[in-house]
């Protein structure tokens, strides 16, 4: 890599206190909610470096709602959705892919609609079909609207694209059905795209709040998004020792894996995002 | 020859079913349906939705909510979509450079991204936080009055802007990031070995080799203008007095609050109309890209 362009002397002083300064900015919120939640509710609004530590509020955030409840549901939406994303994309990609027939384009096009036309924006339409088909109030009504990405095609279909077409003929010689090929040349090269895709889908869902919140009702539904804001919404008198606790909780699993594979997670990113 | 065309053809038809089937119950019918319950009224128990036509637009004209949200969400755009995708290149060209610390500035900027923002809402509560919030005593250290920042019809639009801002800046940053070191270094040599100033070299070389990364964060940022409402819910509930109801919040509001899903779904064309005007001024731009090249 070559650094004709680097910064020198009194600009890079300049330019890596300024990297640090909109850096120290950006991490704020998180570095004050794990200092409230590690400290007694006295000093969640005066910093004393010497202030006690304390785990207590998580266990009164945990007392405060059903988290338990909470972390499973999340965790079973997360990976029933990327589950059902990763079956149903590989196989549309496949087809986009390596088929020609007639009314590819249009059908594409389709596709690609929902990457504008999210399943967000339809909310209103959407809960009335969840109440037609009976599943208001449960993960799968969750779920269900995420289920074929437009994003996770378009992704996958790219990345097959690019697999040689002499090694999909060699399989074919060799007598391997259609499916059979997918999934012994196809799915195995592409597997960095899978894991950037997995990335991306696991902390869309694992984050997403108004969907979820307009199709639950329920303790026995609710992802932690939801639960949060219930919790936080309660006129108890604004609680900050336990609200940034429990915040805490419901970011940590995620938190933890991004400390744990920061290279990793945002080259991932990264890949995803090159078109 | 046709029977084993016609043999792919069902391959490729039963690969794509499942999704094609879910897309269309999801995303095609609902925006159909959507328009279609736009030109009826709200079923209510005694009175059956009927066809009224264009009232319900008609009584969009004349609702200053949907106005004030309409002009909000202009101001959320303006404000959120340019800072944003400059604070995003601004990071990324720094934590490309080999500065002190490099990593550590990526992952803080990098971190928002993956904090729900439901959570993180909760946190910037306490920032805006009259007398003690955070920023009260920042700026009470330097004798300097606070504003009650989410509490008036001034400042609230202001202030989960601001949110968004942070919130999506470091998510940009990746991409920038990404594109940056596709950059030949030879590149720089040959513009350094012409005399080319650093300001130079970024103006001339750098930002028209990121064109096409800041059209595809420039779509993602104008999408996620009108879709990134979750802190609301937290943060103000739309108020004061409207002053922060974006376009999408207030068809929940209208939708889930009041129930009226006639005029919810009327909202909701508006914004899928307004998707679709994205849409087509991206496929434009792709277009002329693709021609560039």
């Amino acid at each position: 890599m070559s650094d004709v362009y680097a910064p020198r002397g009194l600009a890079r002083i300049l330019e890596t206190a300024g990297a640090w300064l909109l850096a120290l900015l950006w991490i704020a919120p998180l570095a004050y909610a794990v200092w409230t939640a590690f400290h007694p509710p006295e000093f969640s609004t005066r910093f004393e470096l010497f202030a006690p530590l304390t785990l207590e509020n998580f266990a009164r955030a945990w007392e405060a709602a059903p988290f338990a409840r909470y972390f499973l549901n999340t965790f079973v939406l997360v990976t029933v959705i990327l589950a059902c994303q990763l079956v149903l994309c590989t196989l549309a990609a496949f087809a986009f892919a390596r088929y020609a027939f007639p009314g590819q384009t249009l059908v594409f096009a389709l596709v690609l609609a929902q990457l504008m036309i999210m399943p967000d924006v339809l909310i209103v339409e959407n809960y009335r079909t969840m109440g037609r088909i009976g599943i208001l109030d449960s993960i799968p009504a969750i779920g269900l609207p995420y289920m074929a990405s437009a994003f996770g095609i378009f992704l996958l279909r790219q990345t097959f694209k690019t697999v040689p077409r002499e090694l999909d003929d060699a399989a074919r010689v060799e007598g391997a059905t259609p499916l059979q090929v997918l999934w012994r040349v196809y799915v195995p090269l592409g597997r960095p795209v899978y894991v950037a895709y997995g990335l991306v889908s696991v902390s869309y869902h694992w984050n997403n709040f108004l969907w979820p919140l307009i199709v639950t009702n329920s303790v026995e539904a609710r992802p932690l998004t939801v639960g949060l804001q219930v919790f936080s919404s309660t006129d108890q008198g604004v609680d900050w020792s336990i609200i940034c606790a429990a915040t805490l909780l419901t970011a940590a699993p995620l938190l933890i894996g991004f400390l744990l594979f920061q290279r990793q997670f945002v080259q991932s990113f990264m890949r995803a995002g090159i078109k | 020859m046709t029977s084993s065309a016609n043999r792919t053809w069902t391959h490729a038809w039963l690969m794509l079913a499942p999704s094609l089937a879910l897309l269309a119950l999801f995303t095609h019918w609902p925006a159909i349906a959507t328009f279609i319950d736009s030109f009826y009224s709200t079923p209510r128990p005694r009175r059956p939705s009927r066809f009224v036509g264009m009232d319900n637009f008609e009584q969009m004209l004349t609702d200053p909510v949907f106005w004030q949200a309409m002009s909000n969400n202009f101001w959320f755009a303006v404000g959120t979509i340019p800072v944003s995708i400059a604070l995003a290149l601004l990071m990324a060209i720094w934590v490309n450079d080999k500065i002190a610390g490099r990593t550590l500035a990526r992952m803080a900027f990098f971190t928002p991204t993956v904090l729900p923002m439901i959570a993180v809402a909760n946190i910037w509560l306490f920032f805006y936080t009259p007398q003690y919030g955070l920023l009260a005593q920042v700026l009470g250290a330097f004798g300097m009055n606070s504003p009650n920042w989410l509490g008036s019809k001034d400042t609230a639009l202001f202030a989960v802007t601001v949110v968004a801002v942070w919130k999506e800046a470091g998510f940009f940053m990746i991409f920038y990031l990404a594109a940056l070191q596709t950059v030949s270094p030879s590149l720089a040599e040959a513009a350094a070995l012409e005399g080319a100033s650093r300001w130079t070299y970024f103006r001339r070389v750098q930002f028209p080799l990121l064109m096409p990364t800041t059209l595809f964060v420039l779509v993602n940022a104008v999408i996620g203008a009108f879709r990134t409402i979750d802190h609301i819910f937290v943060m103000t509930r739309g108020g004061p007095d409207n002053a922060t109801a974006l376009l999408l919040y207030y068809i929940y509001q209208v939708g889930f609050s009041f129930w009226d899903t006639g005029y919810a779904a009327a909202l909701t064309v508006v914004l899928l109309a307004l998707l679709g005007l994205i849409a087509l001024v991206q496929y434009g731009l792709l277009e002329r890209r693709i021609h560039y090249r």
